[in-house]
């Protein structure tokens, strides 16, 4: 399964991208927002994978973020683990809840499906708070230990957001690959018609479920970033606001769409920073501009924006054939 | 034992606020199959209302009490049409999220409306709490519950007897069909909307003496009313009153006899529970269709 | 039809990418050599806004009297604020942006313990003195040489808690307290000082901050035969909690935390506030001090400004940022406009009178405030007094 040469170059100009931004932006809260925007990209391509290919939705997305988050957190601060061994423990934790949660809740469907996800959501940030004596409670979790590759600190500035971003590259290729797969075509059977991708025989049942721990991954590993450069965490970033956050990332900016988790999540980092003189009036832009997109552009805004040039295209090329 | 009787009096008064939020989200499913996710909202906005009218303008209950139903009637009317009824591709995942926006959107409103601040209103009678055995109950709470079984007592009178609600209910069971006899659904949707809207504000306006109110406060109380909705089951109305009683009164019992720290969990823990083991719900008339 | 579409993606990407940078780049402002640039985070919105909304505009309105006066050593003072809406993660955000975009010189705030605690990095990395606003006895201590704080902190409430029940000699307590960050902290006093002062806690129970019920809690407390109740939270769940204690006809006293320190809590409460006993900084009885309290005439006269520009009632949370600004005043002068000297500045005070007490500042505390910080006030027909 080789990837053609024009698939292969919007990673290669993405990776220039990234190297050129990371050398000539040298502010250091740029440097943080860029990061931030990294680690959010991630968050909402996991989520993308599950809502806009498989089509199932998610309104507590933010649990698996905050499980990435708080285990690598726990493990480095309280049992003096190092990072990089509490990375793969809190990303088979994340897979572990997601699959057992995954099993019982995908049997659900539309409405049903979300409100699980919602339920799954408010308990693990019950978990977080209640359970003070491991995560510090609502007050948080200080002293989350930086990333260090033996006595080179990497959770700063550049270094970090060449890690980061790096690893976001790195999914965008494994998401790639498996949207253009077997995998991914089955995915989007799914999405259309469950029952039609039965009747040719997709397994779909052990499909989402791979889906949604795949995703589940992908937040766990966002969220280990995440606590790694800001050393502190508390239970109201892994909250149901945040859920909704990653579902507009991922709405606004394009489902089933890679670059859409791009667009949505610096997108949505951006607004904030453009209005924050009008902060009084940013939740009634966000409020808008979710509806707004929604309404005229449900496949978000890089899908929806490529799909108006397509209908035009198509019309004037349909024009040109019925006169000539 | 008198504090069994004390905890069951404290969970009907928050089941009953439950149960009437529940009505609204099940009320609308069952005309719409639609979920909103913005029915706290409504709360919200009818409690705001009822604080602006009465403590701010001094008007007299009864008249704020109408003037703020109609009013957030017309909120409620005004998203379906722009919202609902615009939308290119029905698909349960958009307007889930159109919803989502729209409660973001009226919280977001409301906190430039009415500051963020909270407010209280005085209660509905200036009686004093009223003595049951060793255990007290309070004189609102007996209006909550008062209102509620009458607004239900309304609605059953509003489906089986008014040509409208019957109208609505032919929609509900078959739209299509509906339609073809003559039925407006369109216009069927849009009162949906208004009623449970309504219902919301009903709701908003009857807790807000006993509760706290603020531009934030229909978030949690929506998500719980939508966890009462789902244990009664979706599609009936007498579920929604049983399901907001029963999350209302084992969330009590929780605190009581076991931690404080339940009572948060507890819905929705209820709610996974629900889903699991009877998605139609206690009641649950007919299952949730699949899309 | 594939290949314009290829195109058209590709320029899609490119253009994202352009604007994603250009979009930062964006109203970099100017910056005078002439202005002192003063940060501030405060929760102006969200679940702490009674907090972070009078402290920006304590923070604004002692910022325009001191360039009334003409500013400090000549230069002009501008606040650059940010709210954080009670979030860390828009507060460490702030906070680097204050200090790498913004270049101010020292920072106000935050409004809450988590915020503080999640910019605590950053300003000791980035060597910015910080002065928070919050209650936390974490903020400052152990000492970390770039953090200060000018709200009391919950350890003395508490002592003045526990002081006056000794006296009244209650013995058997029960605790009931908010699931935030400054329930917790209040709860984990409570229960460490307890033994200190011959008290047992027989009944410990928490609530939401945005439940509207606690009678199921009372009466579960209820059952322990309590002498007293102290319920620690802020608005408006203490005052639900007020309400709820007159309905179960529970006539053992409340006490409460200086969390509803403010006229809100009488008015959400009604007449359930009275009889009600809680720890304040003097500012909710400035004119019942007597005379020869040092902080009454400080008192009177930042009422009297902040009541007459906002037209809305005094609160202590306002102070915490009305007197940062004027330690900040005190150090900024002479220091040239370099943040190590006006650290030390700060931590050289001794002995000035502000709104939230008098501060003694010292290379081993940062807070700089005593137990007289704290006055015991009792609500009686809805209004403060001092309790005797």
């Amino acid at each position: 399964m080789a990837l053609g040469s024009a698939a292969r170059s919007p990673f290669v100009i993405f990776a220039a991208a990234i190297v050129l931004v990371g050398a000539g932006v040298s502010n250091s809260y740029y440097l943080q927002l860029l990061t931030v925007i990294g680690i959010y990209t991630l968050l909402a391509l996991g989520l993308n994978m599950l809502m806009g290919y498989a089509g199932q939705i998610s309104l507590g997305h933010a649990a698996f973020y905050g499980l990435g988050a708080y285990t690598s957190a726990i493990l480095t601060t309280h049992f003096h683990v190092s990072p990089w061994l509490a990375l793969p423990l809190a990303l088979l934790l994340s897979a572990g809840v997601a699959f057992l949660v995954g099993i019982p809740t995908l049997k659900l469907s539309g409405y049903y499906l979300g409100m699980g996800t919602l339920g799954f959501g408010m308990i693990i940030n019950v978990l977080f708070r209640e359970w003070s004596s491991m995560t510090g409670g609502a007050s948080g979790l200080v002293g989350i230990p930086p990333l260090a590759w033996g006595s080179f600190v990497l959770s700063r500035g550049r270094a970090y957001f060449y890690l980061v971003w790096l690893t976001t590259l790195a999914c965008f290729v494994l998401c790639e690959r498996l949207v253009n797969s077997r995998i991914g075509r089955a995915l989007r059977a799914i999405h259309d018609s469950e029952r039609a991708a039965t009747a040719v025989g997709v397994d779909t049942s052990r499909l989402k479920l791979g889906i949604f721990v795949f995703s589940a991954v992908l937040a766990a590993l966002a969220g280990f970033l995440y606590a790694h450069l800001v050393s502190f965490i508390s239970p109201s970033s892994f909250d149901f606001l945040m859920s909704v956050r990653i579902v507009t990332m991922v709405a606004v900016g394009g489902m089933a769409s890679i670059w859409g988790s791009l667009l949505g999540a610096s997108l949505l980092t951006l607004l904030p920073e453009w209005l924050h003189v009008f902060a009084e009036y940013e939740m009634v832009v966000y409020g808008l501009l979710l509806m707004v997109i929604m309404i005229f552009l449900p496949q978000g805004l890089s899908r929806g924006v490529i799909d108006l040039f397509a209908q035009r295209h198509l019309l004037s090329s349909l024009a040109k054939r019925l006169k000539g | 034992m008198n504090e069994l009787l004390q905890y069951i009096f404290a969970g009907i008064t928050n089941g009953a606020i439950y149960a009437i939020i529940a009505l609204g989200f099940t009320m609308l499913y069952n005309a719409t199959e639609l979920i909103n996710f913005a029915q706290g909202e409504f709360v919200m906005l009818g409690a705001l209302g009822l604080v602006s009218l009465r403590t701010g303008l001094h008007w007299p209950l009864p008249v704020a009490f109408a003037v703020t139903v109609l009013g957030v009637s017309a909120v409620g009317m005004v998203l379906e049409r722009l919202a609902i009824r615009t939308v290119r591709k029905p698909h349960p995942i958009v307007l889930v999220i159109i919803t989502v926006g729209a409660s973001i959107l009226l919280r977001g409103l409301a906190m430039l409306g009415w500051g963020k601040d909270s407010f209280s209103v005085p209660y509905f009678s200036k009686h004093p709490p009223i003595q049951v055995s060793e255990a007290t109950i309070l004189p609102q709470s007996l209006w909550i519950v008062g209102i509620v079984l009458l607004t239900v007592g309304v609605l059953q009178f509003f489906y089986k007897r008014t040509l409208a609600g019957k109208a609505m209910h032919a929609c509900a069971i078959n739209k299509k069909a509906a339609s073809l006899l003559g039925i407006p659904s369109e216009r069927m949707v849009l009162l949906a909307f208004a009623i449970s809207a309504a219902l919301g504000a009903v709701g908003g306006m009857i807790i807000a003496p006993i509760t706290m109110c603020s531009y934030d406060m229909g978030t949690l109380l929506g998500l719980k009313g939508f966890c009462a909705a789902m244990l009664g089951g979706l599609g009936s109305s007498f579920g929604a009153v049983l399901g907001g009683f029963l999350l209302g009164i084992l969330e009590s019992l929780g605190i009581g006899f076991f931690s404080s720290s339940l009572k948060e969990p507890t819905a929705f823990l209820l709610l996974l529970l629900i889903l699991y083991i009877r998605p139609s719900g206690l009641l649950g008339a007919k299952a949730v269709k699949r899309f | 039809m594939r290949h314009r579409e290829a195109m058209l993606k590709t320029t899609l990407r490119i253009t994202l990418l352009v604007l994603m940078v250009g979009g930062l780049l964006v109203a970099t402002p100017c910056w005078s050599q002439e202005t002192y640039k003063i940060g501030g985070i405060f929760s102006v919105t969200g679940a702490q806004s009674f907090l972070g909304d009078p402290e920006k505009k304590s923070l604004e309105m002692a910022i325009d009297a001191i360039n009334a006066k003409g500013g400090i050593d000549g230069h002009r003072l501008e606040a650059i604020i940010y709210d954080d809406e009670g979030d860390p993660t828009k507060a460490v955000n702030a906070a680097t942006r204050l200090i790498s975009k913004d270049n101010v010189l020292a920072i106000i705030g935050p409004s809450a313990t988590p915020t503080t605690l999640a910019i605590i990095p950053v300003v000791e990395e980035a060597k910015v003195p910080l002065i928070s606003c919050a209650a936390g006895i974490k903020i400052t201590e152990p000492v970390k040489p770039w953090v200060f704080k000018t709200a009391q902190n919950d350890v003395l409430a508490v002592a003045a808690i526990y002081n006056t029940m000794q006296k009244k000699e209650v013995k058997k307590v029960g605790i009931l307290t908010v699931a935030n960050a400054f329930g917790e902290s209040g709860k984990e006093q409570l229960l460490a000082q307890a033994p200190k002062f011959g008290m047992e806690i027989v009944a410990n129970e928490s609530f939401d901050a945005k439940d509207t019920d606690m009678t199921a809690q009372l009466t579960k407390m209820r059952t322990t035969k309590p002498d007293a109740i102290i319920c620690w939270g802020t608005n408006p769940g203490p005052a639900v909690v007020a309400k709820n204690m007159r309905q179960l006809n529970m006539d053992i006293p409340l006490y409460q935390s200086h969390g509803v320190a403010s006229g809100k809590f009488i008015e959400l409460a009604g007449e359930a506030a009275d009889g009600i006993v809680l720890p304040t900084g003097k500012i909710l009885v400035a004119t019942l001090l007597p005379e020869t309290d040092a902080q009454r005439p400080v008192l009177l006269s930042y009422i009297k400004d902040f009541e007459g520009r906002y037209s809305m009632p005094v609160s202590g949370f306002g102070g915490y940022a009305y007197d940062a600004m004027g330690i900040l005043e005190k150090a900024l002068k002479g220091s040239g406009g370099n943040r190590e000297k006006i650290r030390e500045g700060i931590e050289k005070l001794t002995g000035y009178v502000g709104v939230s007490g008098t501060f003694n500042f010292s290379p081993q505390d940062h807070n700089g405030l005593g137990s007289d910080a704290f006055v015991m006030v009792q609500i009686s027909n809805g209004t403060w007094q001092l309790l005797r």
